[in-house]
């Protein structure tokens, strides 16, 4: 085992300001990557139905 | 036929053979069941370069993409904090390797296949190129991101500064500042059209930044070290080089699975004129 415990797990050889903020980045930017993907694919798909409903009314009058 | 040299054997034999188009043949690849819509029939990958394909079968890899992207990550994590052995001369910092290594291969890789797709989209004329390249562009920028911010981590306290403008991290920089104008042009351009070919030109002009980036350890004597493995010697430790390389297959299935989501909203996007796209568009629109 590395580590002898779970803060020299945190501590990182006193690099862990270093570490943490390499992963710590890393995770926050994925989870907003995947929340801005699913974001846009409900707004893509709510404005696209309202396009369509808009041609639609038009066609009608 | 007597003009045409019958009485030649060899001729007459080659004739017998049916002449086919060279699509029907290469374009006949024989894939796993699972990848088949049609199953027990060879797929014709022809097929999938039209959205209204591409649209069903890309929805269908995401989750697997996604699964394997999770699993690889755990594994690879677990090999970079539990199994991988402290550096000697640097200690427990240089752990940041595995991210900011597959990261700056990611930003590399994706930039191109940016400038490939583009290459397709001009010379063949096919709209889904030109969709993946932009689908592409946001996950390659947000690697590159990661590539220079990780960087910076790990060059403060190995050596002493978070930057310098070295020829590695100025032409790495260089390529975030493509992928935002690549990102900025194609959505600033209203017709979709122009943007696309705009959008194509930077990828193609900017692929050339990507050797030098490659080759800038070589090329410049300047800071960023030399890369840590090559085809014939690596100077890192065998469960360090794994748990790296995991995690780059990782980064591959998290970025394919990411695309993949992102060219189906481009897909619908570009496409809501066609019958399907706006039979999906009501289908899908309804409970959005």
């Amino acid at each position: 085992m590395i580590w002898d415990s779970f803060s020299a797990f945190i501590d990182m050889g006193g690099r862990g300001a270093f570490v943490w903020g390499s992963y710590g980045v890393t995770l926050l930017l994925i989870v907003v990557e995947l929340w801005a993907l699913s974001r846009r694919r409900k707004d893509t798909l709510r404005r696209l139905l309202r396009l369509q409903q808009l041609d639609k009314d038009d066609q009608q009058q | 036929m007597a003009e045409l040299g019958a009485s030649d054997a060899h001729t007459a034999s080659l004739r017998t053979f049916p002449v086919r188009h060279p699509a029907a043949v290469f374009g006949r690849i024989m894939l796993p069941h699972a990848f088949v819509s049609s199953r027990f029939s060879p797929m014709n990958i022809f097929k999938y370069s039209s959205p209204q394909s591409f649209y069903p079968l890309a929805g269908k890899l995401v989750p697997w993409l996604a699964g394997i992207a999770a699993i690889l990550a755990v594994a690879g994590l677990y090999l970079s904090f539990f199994v991988a052995p402290t550096d000697a001369q640097q200690g427990e910092v240089y752990r940041i390797i595995f991210i900011h290594v597959p990261a700056a291969w990611m930003s590399m890789v994706i930039y191109l296949a940016m400038a490939f797709w583009s290459a397709v989209g001009l010379a063949v004329g096919t709209r889904l190129s030109f969709y993946m390249s932009q689908a592409l562009a946001p996950t390659g920028a947000l690697f590159c991101f990661l590539a220079l911010w990780t960087g910076a981590l790990w060059g403060r306290p190995t050596w002493g500064t978070y930057w310098a403008w070295d020829a590695r991290m100025t032409s790495q920089l260089l390529l975030l500042f493509l992928y935002f104008g690549h990102i900025a042009l194609t959505n600033a351009i209203e017709d979709t059209r122009r943007a696309d070919k705009a959008g194509a030109i930077i990828a193609l002009v900017g692929a050339i930044n990507v050797p030098i980036i490659y080759f800038s350890v070589k090329w410049w004597n300047t800071l960023h070290q030399g890369s840590s493995i090559n085809m014939t010697k690596s100077s890192m430790a065998t469960t360090m080089l794994i748990g790296m390389l995991i995690m780059a297959l990782a980064a591959w299935a998290y970025s394919i699975a990411i695309t993949l989501v992102r060219v189906r909203s481009i897909i619908l996007e570009r496409e809501r004129r066609t019958d399907w796209a706006a039979a999906e568009i009501r289908l899908q629109g309804a409970s959005a």
